[in-house]
This record gives C-alpha cells, structure tokens and sequence, in this order.
C-alpha cells in the first residue's frame, strides 16, 4: 500500500471534486495505492462510485484537486480501452490500430509491421481491410485493445471495455485478454462492475466505496497462473467472490 | 429514401457514428445489388416524370390556346433554346453566373469555415456573435441585394458578394455542429495518446465533422445560384439573372424559360458534384446505407 520507488504507479491521497450546475460532487476521495509493474488490478465498486473517474485520472484526462498520480517514468505511453471500442469509422482496422504510432511520426513500414503483428495477436487476420461498420462488438473491442498495444504502453488501463458485450463473448474475451497480457507483460487497471470478471482476470482487487470514492478493500486474488474457465467452479474462486460481494453489499446495499 | 425526402434543406445527417452493426461480407454483397437496381428504377421513375411533365405542358399550350408571351410550348422553348446556343447568348451568361456561384461558395465558404471553427472552439464567443448571426440570418438576403449593388454597382464583385452571403450561414451551421459532433471519447483517445494540435485537426476533426460539413456545402452550392441570380435581378449586365430580365422586357417568355431551365440545370450539376465529392471522401460510411 505504501508508495514505492520499484512500484508502476503511485497514488497518493487522491481527491477529485467536479463542480457542475448541481454544485459540487466529491467524486474521489483520498485514495492511496500503488500498483506493481506488470500486475493486473481490477476496480470494482457500484455505478457512480468515481472508478471511471479514477481511470480518467490515471489516463490523464483529468486532473486531480488533492494528492498526486506518479509514474515511474517521466512521460508514460498510456493505452486505453473504451466501454465502446471508440474507432473512428472513416479508418480501417489496420489504421485504426496504426494511429498511436502514426501520431509518433513513425515509418509507415514500420508501423504496418508492428499493427499486422498486433492484428494476429487479437486473431483478425482477413479483417485489415475491414471498416469498424462491418465489425461486430467483440471484433471492435479486439481493435480497440490493439490499438492501445501499438506504441508499447507503460500502462492499460480498460473502462469497462466488455460491458457493452453479451456474457459469452465476455468471457471469451477475458480469455483472450488474458492471453494478450502474458505476451505483452503490461501494468493492467480494469474498471468492470462484474464481480467474476474482476475475480477471474485480476491478481488484485480494489473495491471502491459509492460516491465519494474511496478503497474500501484491496484484495489480493489467489489463483493459479494461468487462469482457466474451470477455474470459475473452483472452491477458491467461489470464496472470493462471495468475499467481494459481501464487501461491497455492506459497504453501499447494493451491487449493481 | 432520406435524400429524396429533404433535398434542399436541412442536410445535418442522421448519426454517422454507428458502431458494432452485425454486417458481415456475404449481406455487403446483397445489399450492393440491391442498391443497383434502386438507381435504376430511380432513373426509369425520372425519365418517366419528366415524360408526364413535358406532356401536359404541351397538352396545356395546345389546349387553353394561350399566346405565346404567356406560356410558350415546349418545342418553341427549345427552338429558342437552340437560337441562343449558335448565338452563344447562352453560354456567354451561363458561365457569368457560374462564375459568381463558384466565387461565392468559395468565399463565403472559407468565411463561414474558419468563422465557424472558430466558434466551434469558443462558447464565449459563440455567445458574443450569435445574435447578429441569427439577425442576419432572419434577413432576407433578397431585401439586402438592391443595397449591395447601390454600394458596389452592377459589376460581377456585388453579385459574388450576394452569393457569399447567402452560402454563409448554412456552412457557418454545419461547421460548427460537425465540431460539436466530434465524439468526446474520440477527443480523449487522441489526447491519451498526445496527439498536438494540428494532428487533432486533421486526423480527428476533419474527418469526424467531414458528413455534416459537406452536407451544409451541398445546401450552399445550390442557395448560391438563388443568390447569384437575386443580384443579377436586382441589377445587372451579364448573367442568367439578367437574360431573364432581358426576355421580360421584350415578352420574349421563351428565353425566360430557358433562363430558367439552365439554371435549374446548373443548381442540379452544382448539388450532384458535391454529391460525387461526398461519395468519394465518406466511402467508409456504406453510402445510404442508413436510409
């Protein structure tokens, strides 16, 4: 929990307060943490608990009115998946996942090689050509987190990215998510209010209290490496998630 | 079809930023086909239409006996149509007003494109400047074209000064409303990934405001032809605006007609151009596919 100099990432004492035409909404409230390199942490917590805002902050979209974000590296390359795969419809895949490192100036043969590599990675071979219109959810969340794997980033941070999909393409997504993460070793944040998505995927888990949001359990998860869909039957995988549960059920009455 | 519904006015597209249809390569085939043979019955209903029109305008001159100064038939009107072309009458004013409408869409477009991004960038001044845009807006620019041309006489610079005016506002609008429209989500990922300032421009605005903008510039090429023409009414030398008047005065009511023929010709030519354009720069959007 304390700061670290070999950590990722450095949270300390955040606090985000927006001021809109209702007045002032807390919407994070002295958060300290830290994340190691490489680790996968999922935030979990109800709907307006700030966990979007949280990944905002991180993302640096927004800025912070108390305490500070820091990196271990003084310009961090930041990959970010939407909850919508956020394409922009006028490029085709292998330029929607070129532009990271077309914004970097980069040679065109040398971006096309490094998006041909990442479109294999996600299994879209056959579909460079393809406009975002002619992909289905799934297919577009692959693009979305190739996209954000193009110019190598210190840090993913995913809001929510398989909320808009239906519960298999989910899980087969998770998988495939996960496979990505140990070719690619990544500092992971995942934003998901799926309290099996968090369990599965994640080493750790940060519950969030509702709004103003503040860690209401930071949960280390003991599963095996690596995760398979067994595994969701198994003892351990039951006992976490009824522990998550019960946290966030006492802590706000409800689970949304 | 939307675009047979609304082809003059209001062209703010209906959402372009579908995402996750389910359209997989074998129904993109089907629907291709299925759009051919739309525009082929779409040319045989026209073809058809102006047949029935060309029919009962003839039938209406041959009928009522009216003389020719009041409704000339159809074959005197091309008649007409002919003499004026040898004579070169024609194409002398034709390409008059063309070059007033392509003048005027020119400068008031640029006017009205960097008005407008400038606006689509500040509320405050959005705010300092609506009221007289939407005072100018509720004047006519018909009412204002006899004052231009007493400012800046009869010669081509007050018709091309109507024509900016009048192609203004619509690509003042669209401008701005293709900016707003540009997703927040999309303006995040280009800031996560510190895109500079002309970057965001060009790879994100540009492209994302492209199918609102273009529609405000098909509904300005063609506004353009009616202000050209209001100005060349109001007064002038050249133009087709002047041949009308021309054929008033000497009840030459053939070459008024083919005044106005050619300029309905010419509006359409301008429209379908910008068409082709807008074909050409969104072929990412599965043309017409929404509708």
């Amino acid at each position: 929990m304390n700061s670290s100099p070999e950590a990722a990432l450095n949270v300390h004492n955040l606090g985000v307060i927006f001021r809109d035409a209702s007045g002032v909404v807390h919407a994070l409230h002295d958060l300290t943490f830290s994340l190691p390199p490489n680790g996968f942490v999922a935030l979990i917590g109800p709907s307006g608990c700030g966990k979007s805002t949280l990944l905002r902050v991180l993302a640096g979209l927004v800025s912070p009115t108390a305490g500070t974000v820091r990196y271990n590296t003084a310009q961090p390359r930041i990959g970010m998946v939407f909850q919508k795969a956020n394409l922009m419809p006028w490029r085709r895949v292998i330029d929607n996942i070129s532009l990271p490192l077309e914004l970097k100036r980069l040679p065109r043969s040398e971006i096309l090689a490094r998006a041909q590599d990442l479109i294999r990675l996600v299994g879209l071979e056959g579909f460079e050509r393809a406009y975002p219109r002619d992909l289905s959810g799934g297919m577009a969340q692959r693009v979305a987190i190739a996209r954000a794997l193009m110019q190598d980033p210190d840090i993913l941070l995913l809001d929510e990215p398989f909320g808009a999909l239906d519960a298999l393409t989910r899980e087969r997504m998770g998988d495939e998510l996960l496979h990505i993460w140990h070719a690619h070793q990544k500092t992971v944040v995942l934003v998901t209010h799926s309290i099996p998505e968090a369990v599965y995927l994640s080493d750790r888990i940060l519950a969030l209290s509702a709004r103003p949001g503040s860690i209401i359990l930071d949960m280390p998860v003991d599963l095996a490496r690596p995760r398979t869909p067994e595994m969701r039957y198994s003892k351990t995988f039951q006992q976490l998630t009824h522990q998550l549960r019960d946290t966030l059920q006492e802590a706000n009455g409800l689970v949304t | 079809m939307r675009e047979d519904r609304c082809v003059l006015w209001m062209m703010i597209p209906a959402p372009y930023f579908k995402t996750g249809a389910f359209l997989m390569k074998t129904d993109r085939k089907k629907e291709r086909s299925f759009q051919t043979t739309g525009l082929l019955s779409r040319l045989t209903y026209l073809m058809v239409s102006l047949a029935i029109g060309l029919l009962i305008w003839q039938v209406a001159t041959s009928l009522f006996g009216l003389p020719t100064f009041i409704l000339p038939g159809p074959g005197l009107v091309w008649r007409r149509f002919l003499q004026s072309l040898v004579s070169g009458q024609l194409q002398r004013h034709t390409l008059t007003t063309l070059f007033e409408v392509l003048a005027g869409l020119f400068i008031g477009g640029f006017a009205a494109t960097s008005l407008g991004y400038l606006l689509a960038k500040s509320a405050s001044l959005e705010k300092l400047l609506s009221p007289y845009l939407i005072a100018s807006q509720s004047l006519p620019v018909v009412a204002i074209a006899p004052l231009l041309v007493i400012w800046f006489g009869p010669g081509l610079f007050s018709k091309i000064l109507v024509c900016s005016l009048t192609v203004f506002f619509p690509i003042l609008i669209n401008t701005v409303v293709g900016l707003r429209e540009v997703p927040q989500d999309l303006r995040d990922l280009m800031r996560t990934l510190k895109a500079s300032s002309p970057q965001n421009f060009w790879k994100l605005e540009v492209p994302a405001a492209l199918p609102i903008y273009l529609g405000g510039l098909r509904v300005g090429a063609t506004l353009s032809v009616i202000g050209a023409v209001v100005g060349e009414l109001v007064g002038s030398d050249r133009g087709l605006g002047f041949l009308i008047n021309v054929g008033r005065g000497q009840y030459d009511t053939a070459l008024v007609f083919v005044a106005i023929f050619t300029l309905v010709v010419l509006a359409m030519v301008l429209y379908g151009l910008v068409l082709l354009i807008e074909k050409q720069l969104l072929s990412w959007q599965s043309w017409r596919q929404e509708a």
